[in-house]
């Protein structure tokens, strides 16, 4: 491979990608064509770099200049300036949104990594995912090879559990103890299944791993399929996440053709294949039993467990079923050993978490931490707090299948126990953040409404049950709520819980019974005052003008749709309430801020 | 892949492409690329440092430029960083000089004295 004096790293997630990378990547070809530059500089498309916020994102090395808001027409500039002449064009670097006035001009600067730990995410924004050889260098398949050739079955499963790894698609159950379960199901045929069937709003974990590197799935479902002792693996993915498909299959092929799939891999008898098989979204397809019947052809439903997957998974064979980010883990835990794992994070959660933070936070993007880092420190510190100087409400984890994690709890640190204890849960890793102008009866609804949506319908408590919760809170949030209702979404809440068949429904009522606890006041405040504190629910919104300031100038009148204001000239004006529709359009055109939600 | 010596193999050969984007510990060349510096045919001199450092397959060396060093009647200017030694500051470096750079300093730690600004200027 030829060497380079410069880097040129081009984000090609999901992110950057809807804002335009594609063409500054033909941009820089371009310029680099034109300047005759394209031998002694490399053009690399990476997966994400995390800070979706500020996307696209252009890293150039060996500088470690990192570039961000970069459109085509800045192209020439960062070629002519910074790769010709070697002056690093200032006004395209990174500003951190804390300290306005300075400058970050390397990725190491920046305030948003220096908290975090990539372990998972160690290749993502370094290696171009679509070269095998890239992944190699930075010690891919070193862990198959060691695995294969060094250690036994036994001695795999014996180190991912000295690990202490757990389970990140949410639950956190402990990954060596299901693999040693796998193991010890009898059966002559076996599977290896990956998880990537994300399907939180708002999370993208799993996509940016396998976007930005997929060899470190492959190799870990391959030692995956050494300690089970199985020969196929399968990896469900949605079909909404095109560029992790593309990828995927090209990691696949590369690694076919070097024969790190296939037969005899590395001159032993272990031979290892991986298939792609894709969802056509159904969410419900995310949960386990549901998502293996998907895989065999047959409709995306859940069935009861036992048996559980390690004895009568895919096609009623044993399978083990791990989820990207947790296999995505273990190379590394086979190459620097359990102890290296074990030494990061709290007492009973090892390693980091992904999380894809999302919301009213400045820094949107993918952050990976050491388990026990605060919810503080992931909002303020790397997250970069919350936009326009507004109040935290509450931080959303676990998607629909969470809680709400209100502004007291903002020092909990995060793994799976802690918050478990206070509600919520650790989910697949979507974050979401919240300020003082979101409703959480709304919210909560927002989430009933989702599974309500994606319920596959083949139990009655949750095609039913959630339903019925839905009405309650349509009924509470245009203004209908009765005494009573907080306590009926109670009580169906715990018994959707206890009697739901699957994961969906035991845990669909978790957003509404999690807000009730440390919300109940705005529940209250919708249902007997007929409020909504936040000025979000429409049909409890009032607007009203305050009659010190207003000073009759009559704007708001001809902004009106509904012509609801009426008023005498340089008098105060007032406003119909059974006219308006709450369009808020008098409120933006009002020079005095007289006009206000009431 | 049929042992573990063919995956080594992979990977060293790429790893020297690659590890620029990680270790910036060792050595660092770094070449002044102004205007001025590139009139005095500062391009060449660049990439002669390259081809050497891939020649010889030398670890951990970066080779990088810079702005305007200052001193432009001198260009091509070129500076070695060493971990842990003082800056050396070669001028009007030429193609032929660069690989005696490379051969002498980088490798084999003797400072080219004679190409020094010290002995130019002098």
């Amino acid at each position: 491979m030829k060497l380079y004096r410069s880097h040129v790293l081009v984000c090609g997630g999901t992110g950057c990608h809807s804002s335009g990378s594609a063409g500054i990547m033909d941009a820089f070809q371009a310029e680099l064509k034109k300047h005759k530059l394209e031998d002694e500089i490399k053009l690399v498309g990476t997966g994400c770099f995390g800070l979706c916020a500020v996307g696209p994102v252009v890293v150039v090395y060996p500088e470690g200049a990192f570039y961000s808001g970069i459109k085509a027409e800045d192209v020439p500039r960062i070629v002519e300036e910074h790769l010709l002449k070697g002056r690093i064009v200032n006004d395209l670097l990174y500003h951190d949104h804390a300290k306005a006035e300075d400058i970050v001009s390397t990725l190491d600067e920046v305030e948003f990594y220096k908290k975090q730990k990539r372990m998972a995410l160690r290749n993502c924004g370094v290696i171009n995912p679509e070269k095998i050889e890239e992944y190699i260098a930075f010690d891919g398949y070193k862990a198959l090879a060691k695995v294969l050739t060094e250690m036994t079955p036994m001695d795999v499963i014996n180190e991912i559990k000295a690990s202490g790894l757990r389970g990140r698609g949410g639950a956190g159950f402990p990954t060596g103890l299901k693999w040693e379960f796998a193991r010890k199901a009898p059966g002559d045929k076996k599977y290896v299944c990956c998880n990537a069937d994300e399907g939180d709003p708002g999370a993208f974990m799993d996509r940016s791993l396998l976007e930005g590197d997929p060899h470190s799935i492959l190799e870990a479902m391959a030692i995956a399929g050494y300690a089970i002792g199985s020969d196929q693996g399968y990896i469900y993915v949605r079909a909404e996440y095109p560029i992790a498909v593309k990828r995927l299959s090209i990691a696949i092929e590369q690694a076919k053709e070097l024969g790190l799939l296939g037969k005899n891999i590395f001159g032993t008898d272990f031979s290892f294949d991986i298939e792609l098989r894709l969802g056509a979204g159904a969410f419900v397809c995310g949960e386990e039993t549901a998502l293996m019947r998907s895989i065999e052809g047959k409709r995306g439903e859940p069935t009861p467990r036992p048996p559980f997957p390690a004895v009568k998974g895919v096609f009623a064979k044993p399978t083990l079923l791990n989820n990207v980010e947790t296999y995505a883990n273990i190379p590394q835990i086979i190459l620097n050993g359990a102890e290296w794992f074990a030494q990061v994070g709290t007492e009973k959660s090892k390693g980091t978490k992904v999380f894809a933070l999302g919301g009213k936070i400045n820094n949107t993007g993918l952050v990976e931490v050491p388990m026990g880092t605060t919810l503080r420190e992931i909002i303020y510190d790397i997250g970069g707090g919350i936009p326009n100087g507004k109040k935290f409400k509450a931080a959303q984890t676990g998607g629909p299948s969470g809680g709400c994690i209100p502004a007291e709890h903002l020092d909990t640190p995060i793994d799976y126990d802690s918050l478990a204890k206070i509600g919520s849960m650790m989910g697949s890793g979507g974050l979401i953040v919240m300020d003082e102008d979101n409703c959480m009866v709304d919210i909560a609804r927002f989430f009933l409404d989702f599974t309500v949506d994606e319920s596959c319908g083949k139990c009655p408590p949750c095609r039913i049950g959630t339903k019925r919760m839905l009405e309650l809170l349509d009924k509470i949030t245009s203004g209908n709520g009765e005494e009573g209702d907080i306590e009926k979404l109670e009580e169906l809440g715990n018994n959707i819980k206890a009697a739901a068949l699957c994961g969906l429904g035991q845990t669909a009522p978790n957003p509404v019974l999690s807000t009730i606890m440390y919300f109940r006041d705005e529940y209250e405040a919708h249902i007997k005052e007929k409020r909504c504190p936040a000025g979000v629910c429409r049909n409890l919104l009032r607007y009203v003008i305050s009659s010190d300031l207003c000073r009759g100038c009559g704007l708001c009148t001809k902004v009106c749709p509904v012509s609801a204001i009426s008023g005498e000239r340089k008098a105060p004006h007032s406003i119909d309430p059974d006219k308006c529709i709450k369009c808020g359009a008098c409120a933006e055109k009002c020079p005095f801020h007289a006009i206000t939600k009431g | 892949m049929k042992s573990i010596q063919e995956l080594e193999e992979i990977k060293q050969r790429t790893l020297q492409a690659v590890n620029l984007r990680k270790d910036r510990k060792g050595t660092r060349v770094v070449v002044g690329m102004a205007t001025c510096g590139i009139a005095a045919g500062a391009r060449p001199v660049l990439l002669a440092f390259v081809e050497e450092v891939q020649k010889r397959n030398l670890q951990d060396i970066t080779v990088t430029q810079t702005g305007c060093v200052g001193v432009c009647r001198l260009e091509p200017i070129v500076e070695v960083y060493k971990p842990g030694e003082e800056k050396v500051t070669y001028v009007k470096v030429t193609p032929e000089k660069a690989k005696r750079i490379v051969t002498e300093h980088i490798v084999n730690g003797q400072v080219v004295t004679e190409y020094t600004i010290g002995a130019t200027e002098k």
